[in-house]
């Protein structure tokens, strides 16, 4: 025995002890608990107050939902079969919700061309949404105006052929003279669109109409959530072409174009929607030549398209500002003209930073399209305010409508704004 | 050597107007001008033939004849005896009245939402987050028209209010919730009140100079004043004490049932309770996502370096991280308040007097003035957006970054 310690330290272990598990106040639910819920005293109290506002409501929502009659033919009868008891009356959406989709007097047996016409949209909107599908799809998402177009209002389907066929020849004669000059392809393009569509209007016969494939339906018959959708979609897309052309009027260095597009920007977003759609209701006829009538839809996407025109406007005009100037100095430097540094170089970036910016006008429009209830034009909540609570059928059948309906506006905004965060991480990456 | 000779005088040709970059823009704007002159002929051409077909001319006269409908909601004096012009301007007062209401209630509950959302406690957050989504994604006017209908369907009527066991009661003896609205007590102002009135003022001027003194003491000496304490007390004290020296001038006047409906107290209509609590709550969920953002865009980096500079959590909270993220949320907590003012005008939806109802509904109905009563709606709303927006832009560039 040389080392004299060999003995002396038998009391230190000599192998390791299985590591114990944490306490219980410091491992799983408890522990989330206590980290989440509970950990200061204020806290604690936030957590019990709010349990005790979600257990009230749910207390009340949930035993409504649960009992809720989907099959009875009116009021009294729903409360016939509930006797007394708390439940709501979803009759009324199972009893009405074609009225509620598609409006009063679009013609029932033709509710599939609105059905079909919403589906295409998805398959129209996913090419522009998703940017790894295959680019071909893009020719389907730019025949979608007019198919949706024939699909709605039916009629002959000459209109949308021939209103397709001036694009198209308008788009051959732009590539044709768009190297030589972009204003020269430009209005050459218009040019020759109003041409196809000049000479096509004198061909189509009269009464083309009346034997079509499919039965012809004035925009007066639609309404219901198709009316909010078609006039968020419509506006939406064609006040984003009108917006870019604002937001660079704005930027533009010759001051008649900047001041007349900061005058019509700034009056457009000064003023509430409402106020807009009443010139659309009751004002604007009286700028339209005195023989020609032209419908309410029309007028109102007017205007609309205008108010969304300038919002927009501005949220590229961020974009635009927030390019570093070097963009614009190398398009210069590579000897671009104005169309060209914009087309080639300036747009394609302020465009892709002002997307979620568009998607959330977007979200805002969308919303906004209830207020043509307020002129008498039988979107959802007009339909709810006037034909479905003031039958005699269903008076007083209030949380169930205005629950379906705000459960219809959330869906669709609460995905797109899902989309336009998804959006918003993904072209963060490509930065930095 | 070799001679310098000055360039050929150029002599001007057509073709510049499109090819030389002197001149190109004033072609196109030349053209533009033309355009939009030839818009605008075209536009007022056609308004007055139409304006002639129709028998109509625009003239503003009709604001100087009797209106001859009742408002239910005025802030001034009026009948259906007044012209259309002071319709137009109880509108007006409506309008500014329940935006206002609906800017400092919107602000309070986007303020506790947004700062709610942050909170370490799980629960609250998600409870805020929900409340946020559920009121961003669904149309205000839907709101508008729920909340009103839980005015009109599920309030109690007055008569509940009647009987030895009411179905419903008053909270507080003061305040009564029922169906056409809510009835406040209201305040009379008896003889010697204005005493009152001046010394709440002088109190509140107090405050301010006793703030500013505390901080010029700080500056100066080093000195930390105790603000908040004395200032609750100048806020209270002098009032409530000269109240009394001048024997309660001030009373109020409670609501109190007589007959089948409460008189007495001031009543805020149902629609205008609607309005108000619908914009407010919807606006609030916006305001709670500014501040969300303009609570984290300061960076962590602050309160920590405020912490290792020895700061309590308050002053960390007031003197590092507010002055920061109030940089942020101002500007677009500004455009909210725009578009609570320009939203207001859904109050035609419920019934609100506010001046898109008065000038933009029924005296235009009335008196089939269309464009003068839409030109003068428009005209009102622009000023009002402007102004702020004026005021926003002093601000912003009062609040710009000054870098070095």
């Amino acid at each position: 025995m040389s080392d004299p310690h060999s003995h002396s330290v038998s009391f230190v272990r000599t192998e390791t002890l299985p590591q114990l598990p944490p306490p219980v106040t410091e491992r799983g639910a408890i522990k989330w608990m206590r980290e989440n819920l509970f950990a200061t005293i204020p806290n604690a109290v936030l957590t019990l107050v709010s349990f005790y506002v979600i257990i009230s409501v749910l207390s009340g929502v949930v035993p409504w939902i649960a009992n809720g009659v989907w099959k009875a033919s009116n009021l009294s009868e729903c409360r016939d079969i509930l006797v007394g008891a708390r439940g709501a009356c979803f009759a009324v959406i199972s009893e009405r919700w074609p009225q509620l989709l598609f409006g009063l007097s679009y013609p029932s047996e033709e509710y599939w061309r609105p059905g079909v016409a919403y589906l295409l949209l998805f398959v129209a909107a996913a090419p522009v949404m998703f940017f790894d599908l295959p680019r071909k799809m893009l020719i389907f998402t730019a025949l979608y105006p007019f198919i949706a177009f024939w699909l709605l209002w039916g009629g002959t389907v000459l209109a949308p052929i021939l209103a397709l066929l001036g694009f198209v020849a308008g788009y051959v004669v732009y590539q044709r003279f768009v190297k030589g000059s972009f204003a020269l392809g430009f209005f050459g393009g218009v040019a020759a669109a109003f041409v196809v569509w000049y000479i096509g209007g004198l061909l189509i016969p009269e009464g083309a109409s009346d034997n079509a494939w499919l039965v012809s339906v004035a925009s007066r018959d639609m309404g219901g959530f198709m009316l909010n959708m078609m006039l968020g979609v419509t506006c939406v897309s064609l006040s984003i072409p009108l917006g870019i052309v604002l937001a660079l009027g704005r930027q533009s260095s010759m001051p008649l174009i900047k001041w007349i597009c900061v005058i019509f920007i700034e009056f457009i977003r000064g003023v509430p929607l409402i106020t807009l759609l009443f010139v659309a209701s009751v004002m604007l006829a009286f700028f339209f030549p005195p023989e020609s009538t032209v419908d309410l839809f029309l007028r109102v996407v007017i205007m609309i398209t205008m108010f969304s025109a300038a919002y927009i406007a501005e949220v590229i005009r961020g974009g635009l500002a927030a390019l570093p100037k070097g963009q614009y100095e190398a398009a210069d430097s590579l000897g671009l003209d104005y169309a060209q540094a914009m087309r080639l170089i300036i747009l394609p970036q302020a465009l892709k930073i002002s997307i979620p910016g568009i998607v959330n006008i977007a979200v805002g429009l969308f919303k906004d399209t209830t207020l043509v209830a307020i002129i008498s034009m039988f979107d959802i909540v007009g339909m709810i305010r006037g034909p479905i609570l003031s039958s005699s059928d269903w008076i007083g059948v209030y949380w169930e409508l205005w629950g379906f309906a705000g459960l219809l506006f959330f869906i669709t905004c609460y995905g797109i704004s899902q989309y336009s965060q998804w959006l918003e991480r993904r072209l963060a990456t490509d930065h930095r | 050597m070799s001679s310098i000779t000055d360039p050929p005088e150029s002599t001007f040709r057509l073709s510049m107007l499109i090819n030389d970059t002197r001149y190109r823009s004033l072609t196109f704007q030349a053209i533009a001008a033309i355009v939009i002159a030839l818009a605008f002929w075209y536009l007022g051409n056609n308004l007055i033939q139409n304006l002639r077909a129709a028998g109509l001319n625009i003239s503003f006269s009709f604001l100087d004849s009797v209106s001859g409908y009742d408002i239910n909601q005025t802030l001034i004096a009026y009948d259906s005896q007044s012209t259309h012009a002071s319709a137009a301007i109880v509108g007006i007062l409506n309008t500014l009245l329940v935006a206002v209401l609906a800017c400092v209630t919107a602000t309070f509950f986007g303020v506790i939402a947004g700062v709610l959302r942050l909170s370490n406690n799980w629960l609250v957050g998600k409870l805020m987050a929900f409340y946020v989504e559920i009121f961003r994604n669904i149309p205000v006017l839907i709101w508008i028209i729920i909340i009103f209908t839980i005015m009109t369907n599920v309030m109690p009527a007055p008569r509940d209010f009647r009987g030895d066991s009411p179905e419903a009661s008053m909270l507080f003896d003061a305040f009564a919730f029922t169906n056409r609205g809510v009835y406040i007590p209201a305040p009379i102002w008896g003889a010697g009140s204005l005493v009152v009135v001046l010394t709440f003022v002088a109190s509140i001027v107090g405050i301010f100079a006793f703030r500013r003194y505390a901080t010029k003491l700080l500056f100066d000496t080093g000195r930390l004043l105790p603000t908040f304490w004395p200032s609750v007390g100048l806020f209270f004290v002098p009032v409530i004490l000269m109240h009394f020296i001048m024997g309660q001038p001030i009373t109020l006047d409670y609501p109190a049932l007589s007959g089948f409906n409460f008189s007495g107290g001031t009543q805020l209509g149902g629609p205008l309770i609607a309005l108000w609590f619908a914009l407010s709550i919807y606006t609030g969920a916006f305001i709670a996502e500014n501040v969300r953002a303009g609570i984290q865009a300061v960076s962590r980096g602050q309160t920590e370096a405020a912490a290792a500079l020895g700061m309590r959590p308050g002053r960390i909270m007031s003197l590092v991280v507010l002055p920061q993220a109030l940089r942020v949320i101002i500007p677009p907590l500004i455009s909210q308040y725009l578009n609570i003012t320009k939203n207001s005008s859904l109050a035609i939806a419920v019934g609100y007097a506010d001046v898109t109802a008065t000038l933009g509904g029924i005296t235009l109905n009335q008196t089939g003035r269309a464009i003068e009563c839409i030109l003068l709606l428009m005209l009102f709303y622009l000023t009002i957006s402007l102004t702020i927006s004026g005021v926003m832009n002093v601000y912003n560039n009062a609040m710009k970054l000054k870098e070095r």
